[in-house]
């Protein structure tokens, strides 16, 4: 077995604790810790001094169903318990459900979902690649083996629940030395395999906020190799509003392509106030698979991942035309 | 000299003898042992794929406190390898590395951690070389070969044999078709990682526990590698958590505890990461193969000749046996009248390739089950015809001088094509949908041991209490297959006790006689026959002696279900055995099991393939491809197998499942896949093995043949079903979509670009072209047993 670093553990039993912890150096913040141990048995962050773990902070506990309908999802919240909540949106647990397995599902956390570190198959490697080979830009050193000519990091987001709860238009509540402000969870990414999260290191995610789905439908389709376990290669959510026939809006993110959960304006504008008939969705579909460019650092080749795109955006798209609230995943 | 079960112990499906303390967490692995004054081994590897080692200073680790040995390649100058052509390997390198992960130094520290750390602070300072990592590369001649002086290319082995008149045959011939395919290397992914410790015992004797297959192997090679003598050393083999081929060979980290062990008198325990499992490895060679053969119109073969490329991985391991299996059983199925076999193997730096579930014979059987597919497309024949045309008969012998015995392939051919409606489904189903088919043959247990002798492969020894315990004593180790239940079943059938009641001592160099080890699916045949001898014998004690004692004819004296009746009477089986002890003394029996010599022919060569006995499969895949994704769902697999007769029916249907399961990796996803010389993803995330959810139903359908010469007819049956479902599947993959992908795994996409190749107007294929620029040397003719003549 792997062993992990060895490292000092804080549990503060509050907030404003543990952001005073993380102000020191070399801090991490851990909840359910299923991303961040094998990270740390890879020897990923070798700044790591202190694990700041969030599991015996009330607060970040429960979800609870606000006046205005919308969800507040607590940080810890593990996947599993989302999963089996029936008042969240349905696409919204297929989306949750469609993360690792059963048992990284029952530890794995909503708000370390949606913070997941960026993955790349140079960089998740175990120790003998870096010393084999110069380590990786995100990893220490100065070159991107997927694409050495620029200085900079490509590693992918890999969370399945962002992309479709920023399709849901969700946003996400922080706590930081500052105090506390929300923004919508599209904003809380940055197209920067380095530095993939806006939040300062300081912040601490408190919760997941959903609005009603009303009306719309939404869903969420997945590719990777096996039906469980995988990380996704690819992600495609969607939320789409009707008024009678006419898409009145629309919304499509696609996740594990670049560094953030990647929304698709053009593609959303070429469903707008219109009907969703074949030839639409099929150029909607189309025009998401020229939009995206994935990189040669996930399973499956990077010209193979681009080919699914229509592919996967379309499946989606009609199923959602066919069904009315439907979810969808595969 | 056939004995059928007559006790309904033999052919019942009861659980498995340890099978409780497997499902309760009780049995205990090798990770699960532990000493009070235990210390922790740990060995820092080559990162390099090829280096020389210029200097290695441990002054630094040897000071850091808690560390107790620090070891290099010194301490351990012998040069071992499994096979006696092959002593190529050393606990820690000497000079070199040859591979990312090599041993290179190793400590023993009070914790693990602290061996981590000591390893870190080991300074070793290598001249890096060119690395080799195809078989492309390796055909050419370097001035650095991975072993040996250059300048020479990185050939390790070359067969090249002709068995009657190829070209004659393919003259005589209708129609000759050409194939490239290859097979991409896997690994065997045991769920245990590979560990040892290692103590001196109270009366200064090395005592080395071991996660192997082999312990007998073990035992030669540390007495060999340690200089001492064999009689100072006890190998005991725990029960493992999956082998597959994977511990059938002789480690590093197990030479290593050893010495440590002697080193520090105190136990030293090496338990592997899962990386370091990757990079010990043995598994699947990577083969490229080509196959051209001669039918006549009506589909008989006139002749074959088969060409294998193996990529073998750093080192010789059993490399020279997998070469020549690559080109030895492909007559075990068809009659090939005249045959040519051509192979290479070839040394790169990366991890040595070896055994691992079908050993050398998966590759050309995916290979030939697929050109045969496509020579009946040629034909106008349906795939069913084609296989027919050519069956192997029973009781027959091969062109290359294979002794077929029993021989149930045509059964389980007929069985999985009616089970499955293939005839009615073959080029019938919606696009997308297809079923593919496809047969194979294995061994049960190589005709001849690894190292050359006379003496028997398998031996067991039985020995009845007073209170009629009996006990079975046996070296064969149990690697999950279920060896430990068959010996108790074989023995508690022929003394009508139950299996769950019986002792079976195993594994334990210093407590058991011999058995060669858990590989080549020897130990239901061998060490099955041994036991089965040893039980006859004591049985006989025991009536002789009860007829004695009750004044009747010892044919009136019988064994039943725990009891032995005579003349009306009924004794209990304690109430025998007493009996027995007070007429014999000590009631004990032994058995050998020698496979006959006559099962192989006289060329160099012929020592791999002969088995006793050959186990036969059939296999129906049905799959639904998705034209878009490319992506092949296997919805069912329908496979018949010819295991003789099934000892315990719940172990052998849990063999052809997990089979199933392995086979399904291999050709949808598996790949032991490098970056240079580094591994592309050690680990299980990375290194796609299918889950729960792509595995579909299996309908096993049990053939049961009764060899003559197997324990109660009994024949091999944990590898033999793998081999036809990889090609089963890729011809389903053609069925559903009319395309070609002619090498494993079929991953999506390759689907894809064969598909695309389809839509371009091309043949919708995908795989190899090309063969390396490599000439083999001119077949040695070796003249075919009379029936070719
Ligand atoms: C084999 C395997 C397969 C996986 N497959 C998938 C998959 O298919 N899809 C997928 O999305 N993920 C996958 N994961 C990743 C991971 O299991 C999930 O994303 C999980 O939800 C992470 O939650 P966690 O609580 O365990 O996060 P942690 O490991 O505890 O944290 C992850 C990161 O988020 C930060 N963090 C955690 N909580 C907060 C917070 N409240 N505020 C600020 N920062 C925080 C941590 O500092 C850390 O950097 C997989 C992991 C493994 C090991």
């Amino acid at each position: 077995m792997l062993r992990l670093p060895v490292l000092r553990h804080a549990a503060p039993t509050t907030l404003d604790e543990a952001i005073e912890l993380l102000a020191a150096e070399g801090t991490m913040l851990a909840a359910g810790g299923t991303d961040l141990v094998p990270n740390l048995k890879r020897r990923q962050y070798p700044e790591a001094k202190t694990i700041v773990s969030l599991r015996r902070i009330p607060e970040l506990r429960g979800i609870d169903l606000l006046d205005d309908g919308s969800l507040r999802i607590g940080a810890l919240t593990t996947l599993a318990e989302l999963v089996a909540d029936d008042r969240a949106a349905p696409a919204l647990r297929e989306a949750a459900r469609a993360v690792a397995s059963p048992q990284l599902r029952s530890r794995g956390t909503v708000g370390g979902n949606l913070c997941v570190d960026t993955r790349c198959h140079w960089l998740n490697v175990p120790e003998t690649w870096r010393r084999a080979a110069e380590p990786c830009l995100k990893a220490g050193g100065d070159t991107c083996w997927v694409a050495p000519a620029k200085r900079f990091c490509w590693a992918v987001s890999s969370t399945d629940l962002a992309p479709m709860a920023i399709a849901l238009d969700a946003t996400v509540e922080l706590a930081g030395p500052e105090g506390r402000r929300r923004i919508p969870l599209e904003e809380l990414y940055r197209n920067d395999g380095m530095a993939h999260l806006t939040k300062a290191p300081d912040e601490i995610l408190v919760a997941l906020v959903v609005p009603p789905l009303g009306d719309r439908r939404a869903g969420y389709r997945k590719l990777r190799r096996r039906g469980s376990i995988d990380f996704p290669i690819l992600g495609v959510a969607a939320r789409l509003g009707f008024d009678g026939e006419v898409c009145t809006d629309a919304r499509l993110v696609v996740g594990a392509i670049v560094s953030a959960p990647l929304r698709l304006p053009q593609v959303e504008a070429l469903l707008e106030g219109r009907p969703l008939d074949a030839a639409t969705i099929r150029a909607a579909a189309e025009a998401a698979g020229k939009a995206v460019r994935p990189m040669s650092n996930t399973d499956l080749t990077s010209r193979y991942r681009k080919r699914m795109v229509p592919v996967f955006v379309r499946r989606l798209l009609d199923e959602l035309v066919g069904a009315s609230g439907a979810t969808a995943t595969s | 000299m056939r004995i059928d079960p007559t006790h309904g112990i033999v052919g019942a499906a009861g659980p498995r003898v340890d099978g409780l303390a497997q499902a309760t967490g009780t049995l205990r692995f090798l990770d699960d042992l532990a000493y009070p004054d235990m210390l922790w081994g740990k060995i820092l590897r080559s990162h390099h794929g090829h280096a020389r080692i210029v200097s290695i200073d441990t002054s630094r680790a040897e000071a850091l406190p808690g560390v107790h040995a620090v070891l290099t390649g010194a301490d351990l100058p012998v040069a071992f390898g499994l096979l006696p052509v092959s002593q190529d390997e050393h606990a820690l390198a000497v000079d070199k590395v040859r591979q990312v992960g090599d041993p290179v130094a190793a400590v023993a520290a009070d914790d693990p951690d602290v061996a981590e750390a000591a390893c870190e602070l080991i300074d070793v300072v290598y001249e890096p070389l060119p690395v080799v990592t195809s078989i492309e590369e390796a055909v050419a001649v370097v001035d650095e070969p991975i072993h040996g002086e250059g300048p020479r290319d990185n050939r390790h082995r070359e067969v090249s044999l002709e068995f009657g008149d190829v070209d004659a045959g393919f003259e005589a011939a209708d129609h000759v078709r050409e194939d490239v395919f290859f097979y991409q290397g896997n690994t065997h992914a045991a769920l245990e990682p590979h560990g040892a410790l290692a103590l001196v015992d109270e009366t200064g004797r090395l005592h080395l526990w071991s996660s192997t297959q082999v312990p007998h192997y073990l035992h030669r090679i540390a007495a060999k590698v340690l200089e001492l003598p064999e009689h100072r050393i006890r190998v005991t083999a725990n029960p493992t958590g999956g082998g597959f081929g994977a511990k059938t060979d002789v480690f590093s980290h197990e030479l290593v505890a050893a010495k440590l062990a002697l080193v520090t008198g105190r136990p030293v325990k090496i338990v592997l990461t899962r990386e370091e499992v990757f990079y010990c490895h043995r598994g699947r060679h990577p083969v490229l193969m080509w196959f051209k053969t001669g039918f006549t119109a009506d589909g008989r073969i006139t002749a074959m000749w088969c060409r294998t490329y193996l990529d073998g991985g750093a080192y010789g391991s059993y490399g020279a046996a997998s070469l020549l299996y690559t080109g030895q059983l492909q007559t075990t199925t068809y009659r090939i009248p005249a045959y040519r076999f051509q192979g290479a193997r070839f040394f790169t730096n990366k991890p040595a390739c070896g055994p691992k579930r079908g050993h050398g014979t998966p590759q050309p059987r995916f290979g030939l089950e697929i050109h045969l597919d496509k020579a009946a497309e040629d034909l106008g024949l349906d795939p069913v015809t084609i296989r027919k045309r050519n069956l192997v008969r029973p009781f027959s012998t091969t062109v290359n001088h294979l002794r077929i015995t029993s021989c149930g392939l045509e059964e389980c051919l007929d069985r999985v094509v009616a089970a499955s409606g293939f005839a009615d489904k073959h080029r019938s189903l919606p696009p997308g949908r297809g079923v593919g088919l496809a047969v194979g043959a294995y061994m049960s247990g190589a005709g001849l041991p690894i190292y050359f002798n006379d003496m028997p492969q398998s031996e067991v020894m039985v020995k009845v209490d007073r209170g009629g315990l009996v006990t079975v004593y046996s070296m064969a180790a149990d690697c999950g297959q279920g060896s430990t239940t068959m010996l108790a079943t074989v023995v508690g059938e022929a003394l009508g006790l139950d299996p769950g009641d019986l002792k079976v001592v195993t594994a334990d160099t210093d407590l058991t006689p011999i058995d060669l080890g858990s590989y080549s699916s020897r130990v239901t045949f061998m060490a099955g026959n041994a036991a089965l001898e040893a039980a006859m014998k004591l049985a006989d004690l025991v009536l002789t002696a009860v007829a004695d004692e009750l004044d009747v004819d010892p044919d009136e004296v019988a064994i039943g279900r725990g009891v032995v009746t005579a003349a009306g009477r009924e004794l209990t089986w304690a109430e025998a055995v007493r009996i027995a002890e007070a007429r014999w003394g000590l009631l004990s029996a032994t058995g050998s099991y020698k496979p006959p010599k006559d099962i192989k022919g006289d060329y160099k060569g012929a020592g791999v393939g002969p088995s006793p006995a050959y186990s036969y499969s059939a296999c129906v895949a049905e799959v639904d491809c998705d034209p878009e994704t490319g992506f092949v769902t296997v919805e069912k697999i329908w496979l018949a197998h010819d295991v003789g007769r099934a000892i315990n029916e719940l172990l052998v249907r849990g063999q052809v499942e997990g089979s199933v399961h392995m086979a399904l990796g291999e050709a949808l996803m598996e790949e032991q896949a490098f970056r240079g010389a580094l591994h592309d993803g050690p680990s299980l995330l990375d290194y796609k093995i299918p889950t729960v959810l792509e595995m579909p139903p299996v309908e096993t359908i049990l053939v049961e043949s009764v060899d003559p010469e197997g324990p109660f007819g009994a024949k091999e049956v944990g590898q033999g079903p793998l081999l036809p479902v990889m090609p089963a599947i890729a011809n389903a993959v053609h069925d559903a979509l009319g395309i070609r992908v002619d090498e494993v795994p079929l991953r999506p996409d390759k689907l894809l670009a064969a598909l695309r190749d389809l839509e371009r107007g091309g043949e919708g294929r995908y795989g190899p072209t090309k063969l390396p620029d490599y000439e083999f040397r001119s077949p040695l003719p070796v003249e075919p047993p009379p029936e070719f003549r």
